[in-house]
């Protein structure tokens, strides 16, 4: 099992965050893993992007020109993503904010109102845990059990009582993708 | 086993550094690898193993304090980036001048210049040519994965102390920057003053007892005459490293009919390509230099009878390509070396790396 994935977005948005806690929950279950940022002079509001590979086998290249999935949360990532997803694969976005909306007929699409439904679980903060569970509810590539430890390797001990809403947040988004197309 | 974190290979360089026995880290904050000192101030080794770590005011200072600790046979190092590594050129020089151990890690971003804070491996000429002036050499290791940034903070002081010469470990901003799965290394203890003394003492300078000369610490030597003997001696150490020291990596090149050579990140994105191109039927391999200085031009040397032609990749405009090139034409070869690259810190894409492949080797009449 190789998983070539992008997350695209904005920053702020928790991009970054969510490939570490994917990156943990990775190792935990005991896969190789890398974990690329762009780095640069960006900051909230800015793009960010995280390539992310979980892997059985010794990961080459942390930089690719096409993705198994693209997980893409603003416009900007959309224009420059969609194209990347290999023939086949996935594509999972939010659509708040998108103006123009994936076109291919190649690839399984899927949607998630994660901004919408953080607002109503009064938190926006818990907003990439919701989409990171639809990412798990359409490629199961990750047991949850091996999730929660991923989430408590990755955050610092004194945000440990956020896990119970984190995992919350990652059910939900299981529960409210929505398929657009499967080829 | 070790105890296995996801981190940043900056951060590892830091943990790596204290858990090696290193006494003492001199630096200078710079993007792609302020995270290194940013590590050690966070994780504050004072108070665990004595190692000191102080943040200088330039770079001039810290290679300068680096040159000063080492000369007491202290295990030291200081880490920065392309511009900053170029502000210490002076001082590495002297402290090759000076037979010291030390550690230089450069985490390069594009130049020249300020350039770019992007990845580059634009530095290849100034880690393996010199960067600074005179004669001298430095062990260069080049790390590709996080996993290695752990392991040759360890390797580069053994190399620096067995020849009492600077190492550098030349990596790149996306190594600094990227998180893999790591296995720490074991503590090991920092040299008491006796053992600094039993490995050191005959040429280290931290206190004349009556019972020996006393340690000079110095590059200079105004009688031609002896500096000229002095030279002789480098060069017979460097050749010994080129004898005894050429690492590399070699995937699939049993088989092979083409080589990539590449080193650090560029080796990562041929490793891909190498996947890419056997998918297609193309009979290719990968030569991955771990050590730049030594360069390993026996494998090549080995190799060269064997394949088609070589393609170096690199992170710039053509430089690791010029020792490839040497290598092939040492062994009586005449095989195609032909290079490709990216420069101003773009990353070239495993498919870009096949593409060029095909075009400037495989293409008829090559």
């Amino acid at each position: 099992m190789t998983e070539e994935m992008i997350i695209a977005g904005f920053g702020g948005q928790g991009v970054l965050s969510m490939g570490k806690i994917l990156a943990y929950s990775g190792i935990m279950e005991d896969k190789e893993v890398t974990w690329f940022p762009s780095y640069g002079p960006e900051m909230r509001g800015g793009t960010a992007n995280v390539t992310v590979i979980v892997s059985d086998n010794r990961i080459s290249s942390p930089v690719l020109h096409e993705y198994d999935t693209a997980i893409i949360l603003n416009q900007q990532s959309m224009d420059k993503f969609e194209k990347a997803v290999k023939p086949g694969g996935t594509l999972l976005y939010d659509p708040n904010g998108i103006v123009n909306h994936p076109t291919r007929n190649d690839i399984n699409i899927y949607k998630v109102e994660g901004t919408k439904t953080a607002v109503e679980m009064g938190n926006p903060k818990v907003f990439n845990m919701i989409v990171f569970g639809s990412f798990l509810k359409v490629k199961p590539i990750l047991k949850l059990d091996n999730v929660e430890k991923g989430l408590e390797k990755s955050l610092p001990e004194r945000y440990h009582k956020l896990i119970p809403l984190n995992l919350e947040a990652i059910k939900k988004g299981q529960e409210i993708v929505e398929t657009v197309l499967e080829v | 086993m070790g105890e296995l974190r996801l981190m940043k290979g900056n951060e590892v360089l830091a943990e790596a550094a204290i858990r090696c026995g290193c006494d003492g880290y001199f630096g200078y904050p710079i993007t792609p690898q302020s995270e290194v000192m940013e590590m050690l101030m966070e994780r504050q080794p004072w108070d665990e193993t004595g190692m000191v770590v102080l943040q200088a005011e330039s770079e001039v200072a810290a290679i300068n304090m680096v040159y000063g600790a080492a000369g007491s046979g202290k295990k030291v190092m200081t880490s920065s980036s392309s511009p900053g590594v170029s502000l210490m050129s002076e001082g590495i020089s002297y402290i090759a001048g000076a037979e010291l151990p030390c550690l230089v890690v450069n985490v390069q971003r594009g130049g020249p210049g300020l350039g770019t804070i992007q990845p580059s491996q634009a530095d290849y000429f100034q880690a393996v040519k010199g960067g600074g002036h005179g004669d001298y050499k430095m062990i260069v290791l080049a790390p590709s994965s996080v996993q290695e940034m752990n392991d040759f903070v360890d390797l580069a002081f053994e190399l620096a102390f067995k020849y009492r010469n600077p190492a550098m470990i030349l990596t790149d901003g996306a190594i600094g920057q990227m998180m893999e799965k790591v296995e720490l290394s074991d503590y090991k203890k920092r040299w008491t003053e006796k053992e600094v003394n039993e490995k050191n003492g005959s040429w280290a300078t931290f206190g004349k007892p009556s019972t020996r000369e006393r340690n000079v610490i110095t590059s200079l030597e105004l009688d031609s005459a002896k500096m000229e003997v002095n030279n002789q001696r480098f060069q017979e150490k460097y050749r010994r490293m080129e004898a005894e020291e050429q690492r590399y990596e070699a995937i699939q090149c049993d088989d092979a009919e083409y080589l990539f050579v590449a080193f650090g990140t560029a080796a990562r994105v041929c490793e891909k390509a190498v996947e890419i191109a056997r998918e297609k039927g193309i009979k290719v391999g990968l030569l991955r230099p771990i050590t730049l200085f030594p360069f390993p031009k026996d494998v090549i040397k080995e190799l060269a009878p064997k394949v088609k032609g070589f393609l170096s990749v690199e992170m710039n405009a053509g430089q690791m390509v010029e020792d490839v090139k040497l290598a092939v034409y040492d062994a009586g070869c005449n095989q195609h070396v032909e290079f490709f690259g990216r420069m101003g810190g773009i990353i070239p894409s495993p498919g870009e790396v096949v593409e060029a492949l095909e075009q400037k080797l495989m293409k008829e009449g090559k």
